[in-house]
C-alpha cells in the first residue's frame, strides 16, 4: 500500500496548524485541492503546496518526510483505521483529541502532545515537551483512552489530568510526572523529580527509579498485582522495558492523601 | 434393526436428544496451579444438574502460564443454564463466594458469546469504594482489595445462547469395574475436546431418569429400564449379559463442541473392547419430539 506522501521543501517560516491533514479529511480531494488547503497561522498565507511536495496515495495512511518544530496539530482527532508517520519532529498538540488510529513520529514531539487522546497509540521516538496527554488551559480531563509511548524524555506534568489510558515514558520524566491524575496508568522508566502524582484521585503512576514522594503518599508495602502482569502482557510489544518493569514484586505507595487518596504510586520493590 | 457391532462393542441405532441453553464461562489464574485448581471445582461444585443446582458447570481444561492473561496457571470453567438470567445469577454467585473467596485468584473473560453479562460490574462493590478499574485493550478490569493482595476480575464476561445441554451416552457392560473403566475412558476423552464439560460427578452419572412418577408432583424418577436390578422384573431395554450402566452427559458451548466430544468419548469407549469395557453403547431420548439437537450413534462411529 503506497502511502500518501507530504514531502517537506523547506523549513517553515511560520508555525503551521496541520490539524486538517489526517486521512479522513483528504479523502475524495484532489491534489490540487488539498495543495490549496490553508495551513498558515499568521497573517501571511501558506499553503500545502508551499510547503510540501505531495504525492498521491492510500489517505489511511499519511506519511511526512521530514519534521519540524513547528508542525502544530499533527494527527489532530485522528480517526480509527487510520495512521500518520512522520520522519522527524513535530511541534505543539501532536494527536490531539485523537479517536482512534496509530500516530508515530522519528523525532521529538512539542508540549500538549496527545493532549486529550481519546483512543490513539501515539509513539514518539525522540522527547516531548510539557503537558504531555494533558488538557488545555481550562479544560477539566486529559487524555481519556488510547496510549502514548514516548522513548525519550517528557516535559513537565507528564499525564496532567489524564483521566483513561496508558502512558510510557522510557527516559526521564520532567517536574510533576501524572498531576492532578484522575485515573489511567503512566509509567516512567528513567528518573522522576518534583511532586510526582501531585493530587492523584485514582491514577497509578509506576517509577522504574525510586525517588523522593510527598508526604501526603503512604507506603502500602510490597505486592504481586495481578493488575501489573496483565498490564505488563498488554505493553510488551511497545516496549519491552515497562512490560519488564511490572513484571516485578511493585511497592505501593497510596495516595494522594491530600484529595481522593485512591491512586497509587509503584515502584519496584 | 439388528445393533451395529464395532469391535465387538454394540451400538445401539439410537440417539441423544439435547437442548439449546445458555452458557458462559470464565480463565481464573492464581499464583500456582493448586489455587487455579481450587477456585475452578468450588466454583463448579454442586453444579450437576439445572434440575436442583441452577445450572451445569465444569472444568474445560487448565491453561499453561504462557496462555493466561497475566501469565499465572490457569483454568477454563463453563457454566451453563436455562436462560441467561439463570447464567448471569449462577455465574455471580459462584464468583462472588468461591473465586473471590479464593487465596490469589483473578478472573477473566473467555467466552466469545452474543452478549454480555456482568461480573466485575457485581463483584467489585465488595471494595467497598476501595476499588479501581483499569481499562486494559478495551477491556474494563477491576481490582478490588482483599487480605491477601487484590482480587482482578473482568467487568463484563461473554455468553452465548447457542449452547447445547444434553448429550449422552449410556455405557453399558457386564458388571461396575468393567462399566466403570469404559466410562472413565470416555469422560478422558471428553476432557481433551474443548468447549465441552462432562458436569456430572467424575463426569458420570448413575442415576439415569425417565420423564414421569408413579408418584404425584414428581417430574422425573429412576430410569427403569436401564436399571440391571429390574431385568425381568420391568420392563427392561438391557441384555441379558448386562450387569452395570453409567452415563457421561455432555454440555457445550456449541453444537460442534457436543458432537465432538460424543464421538471421543465413544471412540474411548469401542477402543477398549467388550472384554475389559463395554459390551454396548446406547444413548438417552424422549423420542426427539422435545429437544432440537439430535446425535445419532450411527453418524459419530469411529
Amino acid at each position: 500500500m503506497k502511502p500518501f506522501l507530504f514531502t517537506l521543501r523547506k523549513e517553515p517560516d511560520q508555525r503551521l496548524d496541520l490539524s486538517a491533514l489526517t486521512g479522513d479529511r483528504l479523502a475524495g480531494r484532489a491534489l490540487k485541492d488539498i495543495e490549496a488547503i490553508e495551513i498558515g497561522t499568521t497573517k501571511a498565507s501558506v499553503k500545502v503546496g508551499d510547503v510540501f511536495k505531495l504525492r498521491a496515495g492510500e489517505v489511511t495512511s499519511v506519511r511526512y518526510e521530514g519534521g519540524s518544530e513547528r508542525f502544530d496539530g499533527v494527527g489532530a482527532k485522528l480517526l480509527p483505521g487510520f495512521d500518520i508517520h512522520v520522519d522527524g519532529d513535530v511541534g505543539a498538540q501532536l494527536g490531539r483529541l485523537a479517536k482512534g488510529g496509530v500516530i508515530t513520529v522519528n523525532g521529538d514531539a512539542g508540549p500538549y502532545a496527545a493532549s486529550q487522546n481519546e483512543g490513539a497509540l501515539i509513539e514518539i521516538g525522540g522527547d516531548c515537551g510539557d503537558f504531555l496527554a494533558g488538557p488545555l488551559a481550562g479544560e477539566l480531563t486529559g487524555m481519556s483512552g488510547g496510549r502514548v509511548i514516548v522513548r525519550g524524555a517528557a516535559g513537565a506534568r507528564a499525564g496532567d489530568r489524564l483521566r483513561r489510558g496508558v502512558i510510557v515514558i522510557e527516559g526521564d520524566a520532567g517536574e510533576d510526572l501524572g498531576s492532578r491524575i484522575i485515573a489511567g496508568t503512566v509509567i516512567a522508566l528513567g528518573a522522576a523529580a518534583g511532586r510526582v502524582g501531585f493530587l492523584n484521585k485514582r491514577g497509578s503512576i509506576v517509577l522504574g527509579q525510586p525517588c523522593e514522594l510527598g508526604p501526603t503518599y503512604v507506603d502500602c508495602g510490597a505486592h504481586e498485582l495481578a493488575y501489573a502482569r496483565l498490564l505488563a502482557r498488554s505493553l510488551k510489544d511497545e516496549s519491552r522495558r515497562a512490560a519488564r518493569l511490572l513484571s516485578v514484586k511493585l511497592r505501593r505507595f497510596g495516595g494522594d492523601t491530600a484529595v481522593l487518596g485512591k491512586g497509587e504510586i509503584l515502584t519496584p520493590a | 434393526m439388528p445393533p451395529v457391532v464395532k469391535k465387538g462393542v454394540r451400538i445401539d441405532d439410537s440417539f441423544a436428544e439435547a437442548f439449546p441453553m445458555s452458557g458462559t464461562g470464565l480463565v481464573i489464574t492464581a499464583p500456582t496451579r493448586k489455587w487455579a485448581l481450587t477456585a475452578a471445582q468450588t466454583m463448579t461444585g454442586f453444579a450437576t444438574s439445572v434440575i436442583g443446582c441452577g445450572c451445569e458447570a465444569g472444568i474445560d481444561h487448565e491453561i499453561s502460564p504462557k496462555d493466561t492473561p497475566d501469565g499465572r496457571p490457569g483454568v477454563r470453567i463453563l457454566l451453563f443454564a436455562m436462560s441467561s438470567k439463570d447464567a448471569e445469577k449462577q455465574l455471580v454467585n459462584r464468583l462472588g463466594q468461591c473465586v473471590l473467596t479464593c487465596p490469589g485468584t483473578a478472573v477473566f473473560s473467555t467466552v466469545a458469546g452474543e452478549f454480555e453479562i456482568k461480573v466485575g460490574d457485581a463483584v467489585r462493590q465488595f471494595g467497598d469504594k476501595w476499588q479501581m478499574s483499569k481499562v486494559i485493550d478495551g477491556r474494563r478490569y477491576w481490582r478490588v482489595p482483599v487480605m491477601d493482595g487484590e482480587f482482578l476480575c473482568e467487568a463484563k464476561v461473554g455468553l452465548t445462547k447457542k449452547s447445547v445441554g444434553g448429550g449422552n451416552l449410556l455405557v453399558m457392560g457386564a458388571d461396575w469395574e468393567s462399566t466403570m473403566r469404559a466410562t472413565e475412558a470416555g469422560v478422558e476423552a471428553v476432557k481433551a475436546v474443548k468447549d465441552a464439560i462432562a458436569p456430572f460427578p467424575g463426569g458420570i452419572v448413575r442415576s439415569g431418569s425417565k420423564v414421569g412418577s408413579k408418584y404425584k408432583g414428581m417430574g422425573a424418577s429412576t430410569n427403569d429400564a436401564y436399571c440391571p436390578t429390574l431385568i425381568g422384573v420391568a420392563e427392561s431395554a438391557l441384555d441379558p449379559d448386562i450387569g452395570c450402566v453409567l452415563e457421561i452427559v455432555i454440555d457445550g458451548l456449541t453444537d460442534a463442541a457436543v458432537r465432538e466430544a460424543m464421538r471421543a468419548a465413544l471412540k474411548a469407549i469401542v477402543q477398549l473392547g467388550p472384554k475389559t469395557g463395554a459390551k454396548r453403547v446406547g444413548a438417552g431420548n424422549y423420542g426427539g419430539k422435545l429437544g432440537p439437537f439430535h446425535y445419532h450413534l450411527k453418524d459419530l462411529l469411529p
